[in-house]
């Protein structure tokens, strides 16, 4: 058990177009992971697909990058599509 | 001991195997490797006992005498439970319970591909709806036993010894039996003459990609399913299983 491997489970629902990650599983291979996956996650109905990936190969940001990478985009309110007048017609978008 | 006609005998075949398998496989509970491999056994569990109780609806409405699925499983003696031996056969290690499953459910998965095409629109339904489980079940069950044949020095040792401890009792799961024929004779069920062979193939195969021997054809004994005569085990697991509903009939919470 201490030598499985950490996948990342990825669900494609009935109606959604693409994959979610809804968590994680132990597994020794790949085959072994979609099974698990599909006995954890999917046991009342949520998926059509599942996409499984071991979590070691994942890039991820690391939190000390918080600031550099996300923070510059708070004060950029104009990159939002909030300042264009609608017209009446268009209705709820 | 009350025996029921061929048709009804047959079905008590299919639940009570599904349902002691289900029993067995509940023995995990808490004591599985790996929270997954838990849920797993779990979920093939419930599948079988959900087919048990399709069967058993059906037997208890061919016995007509005011039994229901619940009376059947509970109320019923060792001798009249028709499940094949395999099934009754302690968990052992891991190996032993996925040698066990796997064996079940290629004998499962072949039966119900046959029974698929059955006359009688029960027996058919059932065996379709059933099939979409099992095809599951073996996929399962066939990808552990390669996983730990062809695994470490260790769990391909640990097969050898499961495979030399439950292979006895294969030959139910092969023999060729007057019930059966006089059922697909009167148009209730197809022949099942093919199923040894399928059986067997699809032992080999996955026996091969596991690097794994299939022994000789195993031999009939003394024991059957068919007559009620079940190993030590059963009376045990019975116990068990039924206590409540016997020690306090039609309890209910």
């Amino acid at each position: 058990m201490s030598e499985w491997t950490l996948f990342e489970v990825f669900i494609r629902s009935k109606h959604g177009l693409n994959h979610k990650h809804v968590g994680s599983v132990h597994a020794a291979d790949a085959e072994m992971a979609i099974e698990n996956a599909r006995d954890l996650y999917t046991r009342r109905n949520e998926g059509v697909s599942i996409w499984v990936m071991p979590s070691a190969l994942i890039t991820a940001t690391a939190t000390d990058e918080k600031e550099p990478l996300f923070d510059p985009s708070e004060d950029k309110v104009y990159r939002h599509a909030s300042f264009y007048e609608l017209p009446d017609e268009v209705g709820h978008m | 001991m009350t025996k029921y006609d061929d048709l009804t005998e047959f079905l008590l075949r299919l639940g009570d195997s599904a349902l002691i398998q289900a029993q067995r496989l509940c023995e995990w509970t808490g004591r599985a490797p790996a929270l997954e491999e838990e849920l797993g056994m779990m979920n093939v569990g419930l599948d079988l006992v959900g087919q048990a109780r399709n069967w058993y609806d059906y037997a208890a409405e061919r016995i007509n005498d005011g039994t229901d699925a619940d009376a059947l499983a509970f109320r019923r003696d060792e001798r009249a439970f028709r499940n094949l031996l395999l099934v009754e056969q302690p968990n052992g290690d891991f190996a032993v319970t996925m040698t066990k499953q796997f064996f079940y459910d290629a004998w499962q998965f072949h039966v119900l591909t046959l029974l698929k095409n059955a006359n009688d629109e029960h027996i058919a339904a059932i065996a379709t709806k059933s099939l979409k489980e099992v095809t599951y079940h073996l996929r399962r069950s066939s990808q552990w036993v390669e996983r730990l044949g062809d695994g470490t020095d260790e769990s391909h040792q640990r097969m050898v010894n499961a495979i030399d401890t439950v292979w006895r009792f294969t030959f139910e799961l092969v023999e060729q039996n007057d019930t059966e024929w006089s059922l697909s004779e009167a148009g209730h069920i197809p022949a099942l003459t093919e199923l040894p062979e399928l059986w067997h193939a699809t032992v080999s195969e996955v026996f091969t990609n596991a690097t794994l021997t299939v022994p000789d054809a195993a031999s009939t004994f003394y024991l059957s399913a068919r007559t009620g005569m079940h190993s030590e085990h059963l009376g045990l697991l019975l116990a068990e299983m039924q206590f409540l509903q016997r020690a306090y009939p039609d309890a209910s919470w």
